[in-house]
């Protein structure tokens, strides 16, 4: 017998995460305090860093953009009662979606290829999410198994389509060639300096709209459209589902390609956004991130924008300050995310009991 | 006046907002047979949880044999004499009677001792109580009447001199209830005092001795249960005159809408769960489904509604053979589109989700219907006014279409997956457990609806574990036991004693 839970609703949206948040940063700033460095103004420098110049935003920003794609990908499957472990790969492949296009295709003008780069991404990695969605829906195997050992498939298949195939000839380093200029996503500093202002120059480029407008279309469809009633339905409760006659195994391919096509979005941010070619491991823990994103987000569009925007900002924040402090290593700063998905995900009912006894002290008085 | 063996001042237990129990004042008589009434939600359970140690009172005193106690936890509660039966059995299925008595009470190192120890205990308390159990039986293979014995037995292993039953009959054929009727009396004359939780008001009147009525969360009445009736207690229960007698209007049976004929189920391990059932239902009749949960009653409604393919045998539904019917989506979908509604048994994980609002629960299975689609969005707006014509007109309180479903009372959650079904104006009703959980209020309504619709010529299949519910409404009456049909009977010629038989199987 479980008690029912005594907290407000706007105390289990808001306050508990941001309680959440500050016990992550409490003990991140002890870990730094131990190896001799002073937390206030650590905290101030990442501040900074990623808020206090037009340059940092700009990096903050490009960073939130993938997060959001990649967070959005494993809110989908969650909304169908998935665990999508396996965005880092979906991310991965399609960036081999991407590639393929704009270097198949680098003859066609960038209104063609753009299109059927994002297209091509959305189906890489959809298709490799297809797989472990299948395996789940005909034959039982646990997603989180399956979309685990995707992401090493996903990194040994394309180490060595990088290293053997897709490498530019004549290099050492195991990255494609540059893609053909026209099919660039314009940078947010062209489109605002042909509008007459100047922006620093950033990675920040037009995905960022794309992401926003993703956030939309993802509440819409989730909660307002007939596709995404089934989904909930599935994913809130299989045997009502089932009562409903809903086709419980082809509702949870489905919403696996749909997560797939939206971390495969991620790609597109990164490659035809910001390095317009593909590097080896371009996808950096991205896809992991997106699943601390999905979880501090409580899988809600604006939740995610919201935390997106926190790992972006951690994430350029920590750049800076591991410049202007050598003794702050990126390591540090994996382990200030990790402790934030500690505190957000694995112990998100931390505060609830003392929280609820506080609450009833003050409806008492 | 007797000694008391329970006395309870003043308690209040809240959650959160919830009142669950009001300064809740009564007394237990030492080796008297006390029942405890109340709709569903009227804090029943949370006043024996706190009795339990499973909850701590806000405030108020418990006072045992004349002694204030404060009970922290189960073991405290056992340690001072209090067993408890649960509704839902704790047991082990795979070990002995003996061993699953012994589990958690051990002493010393070697499991042997303790056995040995016990089962001279056990005999003894076989004895005294008439309880009639193998200690060697391995629990799984026993029946639900035994079980709920072993769950007796246990308690007393354990000292138990007051001991909580929760609602022990839901799950017993009435003989086996008898059964453990005289199990209790001859508790009660041992000198234990009994604690019966239910709602059923027959029982309350058979064997207790005094009666407390519980409603929203307070005590409306403590009785002698030799002073007063059915009706009085049922008025008490819910503040207001119940009518507990249906209007059945003679049937006006039309053609044959259902017609099953050597319907059969065989599950993986080659266990028939139906075997050979036939039986058909017309427009404008009820027909019961009358057994113990867990003779084929659930398989069949699956097979009916479509959630389920049967082994063998044959469905036709107005000339349609369903078991061969070939559909593009689900059959559950398919059959709903024929004009079969279904009310499930399990009606909060099946035929609702807990975590949507009503407005969500009002359309599930019928989320197709164009008039609630607008472009590739749903139209929320006739949703929510579709909500709030169910929720007015089945009365659903609190009359709030956003709300969650799983916030609102059983009753009133039912109320919600009778107007969508019946919104969808079938032709076919499968009804499963209408009113289990539900408070007399609520039973009252939805009696009335389902005569309603059989009045107005659909066909009724109704399954259900409440023989008062199935003699109240149904115009036939057919009775499983083991998969198999055992009998069927006009409902005008049947009593609880055939039915009860019937059940068994040993007729």
């Amino acid at each position: 017998m479980s008690q029912p839970s005594n907290l407000p609703r706007w105390a289990t949206l808001w306050l508990m995460p941001v309680l959440n948040l500050f016990a992550a940063l409490l003990v991140s700033g002890l870990v730094i305090t131990l190896i001799g460095e002073d937390p206030v103004e650590c905290l101030q420098l990442m501040i900074n860093g990623a808020f206090g110049y037009p340059e940092g935003i700009g990096y903050t920003l490009f960073y939130t953009t993938s997060f959001i794609f990649t967070g959005l990908a494993v809110a989908a499957a969650f909304h169908a009662g998935l665990f999508n472990i396996g965005g880092e790969g979906q991310m991965y492949l399609a960036g081999l979606g991407v590639t393929l296009v704009c270097l198949g295709l680098d003859f066609l003008p960038g209104w063609v290829v753009i299109p059927l780069a994002l297209l091509a991404s959305m189906v890489f990695g959809a298709a490799w999410a297809f797989i472990p969605g299948y395996l789940q829906a005909k034959r039982g195997s646990h997603i989180v198994v399956t979309t685990i050992m995707f992401n090493f498939i996903a990194s040994a298949l394309m180490t060595w389509l990088l290293v053997d195939k897709l490498i530019m000839p004549g290099s050492q380093t195991p990255a494609t060639r540059l893609f053909a200029e026209s099919a660039w996503i314009p940078m947010l500093h062209e489109l605002a300096a042909n509008l007459g202002v100047e922006l620093p120059q950033t990675p920040l480029n037009a995905t960022f709209f794309l992401a926003l407008l993703a956030l939309v279309l993802f509440y819409l469809m989730v909660w307002r459209s007939h596709w995404g009633y089934t989904l909930r339905t599935v994913g809130l409760n299989e045997k009502a589902a089932r009562y409903a006659g809903m086709p419980v195994s082809k509702v949870i391919i489905v919403a696996m390609c749909f997560s797939g096509a939206l971390a495969g979005l991620a790609a597109v941010n990164e490659l035809l956004g910001s390095t317009h070619r593909m590097n080896l491991a371009f996808t950096n823990g991205i896809g992991f991130v997106g699943i601390a994103v999905a979880l501090m987000g409580r899988n809600h569009p604006f939740g995610i924008l919201l935390s997106a925007l926190l790992f972006g900002a951690l994430t350029q924040g920590g750049l800076d300050l591991s410049f202007e402090k050598p003794a702050i290593t990126h390591e540090m700063i994996i382990l200030t995310q990790g402790l934030i998905i500690l505190f957000c995900g694995a112990l998100e009912n931390l505060f609830q009991t003392p929280l609820a006894l506080a609450f009833k002290q003050m409806t008492k008085r | 006046m007797a000694e008391l063996a329970i006395e309870l001042t003043g308690v209040n237990k809240y959650f959160g907002e919830v009142h669950a129990n009001k300064n809740i004042s009564f007394a237990v008589a030492k080796g008297s047979i006390h029942g405890i009434i109340g709709e569903n939600g009227a804090g029943k359970s949370t006043l024996m949880s706190i009795l339990y140690g499973y909850y701590q009172a806000d405030s108020g005193s418990i006072r045992l044999n004349g002694q204030e106690v404060r009970i922290r936890n189960s073991h405290d509660a056992i340690a001072r004499g209090i067993g408890m039966v649960h509704q839902h059995f704790m047991l082990v299925d795979t070990f002995t009677v003996l061993e699953n008595i012994v589990l958690g009470a051990e002493q010393g190192v070697a499991l042997k001792q303790s056995l040995q120890a016990a089962r001279d205990h056990l005999a003894a308390l076989n004895r005294d109580y008439g309880l009639q159990v193998d200690p060697d039986a391995i629990v799984g293979e026993l029946g639900v009447g035994e079980q709920q014995r072993v769950e007796i037995l246990k308690a007393l292993y354990r000292g138990a001199d007051v001991l909580i039953l929760d609602e022990p009959t839901a799950v017993l054929t009435p003989q086996e209830a008898d059964d453990l009727f005289r199990i209790l009396r001859l508790l009660k004359a041992q000198g234990k005092t009994v604690l019966l939780i239910t709602h059923k008001l027959r029982e309350v009147l058979d064997i207790t001795d005094a009666v407390t009525v519980m409603r929203a969360g307070e005590i409306v009445g403590n009785v002698v249960t030799a002073d007063v009736g059915k009706e009085d207690l049922a008025d008490l229960m819910v503040g207001r005159k119940v009518n507990l007698q249906l209007d059945k209007a003679p049937a006006r049976l039309g053609k044959t809408v259902l017609q099953v004929s050597n319907l059969s189920l065989t599950d993986a391990r080659g266990v028939k769960l139906l075997d050979d059932v036939s039986f058909e239902l017309h427009a404008g009749e009820i027909v019961g489904i009358a057994g113990v949960s867990g003779n084929g009653q659930s398989e069949l409604l699956e097979i009916l509604s479509g959630m389920r393919e049967a082994s063998a045998g044959s469905v036709r539904y107005n000339g349609t053979e369903l078991t061969t019917l070939q559909t593009r989506e689900p059959k559950a979908a398919a059959y709903r589109r024929l004009g079969i509604a279904h009310v499930p048994e399990d009606r909060s994980r099946e035929g609702l989700v807990k975590d949507f609002s009503t407005f969500e629960n009002a359309i599930l299975g019928y989320h197709d219907d164009p008039a609630i689609q607008r472009g590739l969005l749903f139209n929320r707006k006739a949703i929510i006014e579709r909500c709030r014509r169910f929720i007015s007109e089945f009365d659903v309180r609190p009359a709030n279409a956003f709300r969650r479903s799983g916030l609102f009372s059983g009753g009133n959650q039912q109320k919600v997956i009778l107007a969508r079904e019946i919104d969808s104006d079938p032709q076919l009703m499968l009804i499963g457990q209408p009113t289990r959980g539900v408070d007399i209020g609520a039973i009252e309504f939805i009696h009335k609806r389902l005569m309603a619709l059989r009045n107005a010529g659909k066909a009724l299949l109704l399954v259900s574990v409440e023989l008062d519910e199935i003699l109240a409404l149904s115009d036939r009456i057919i009775v499983m036991n083991a998969g198999r049909v055992s009998g069927e009977l006009p409902a005008a010629q049947a009593t609880a004693t055939e039915l009860g038989l019937l059940m068994g199987g040993h007729k």
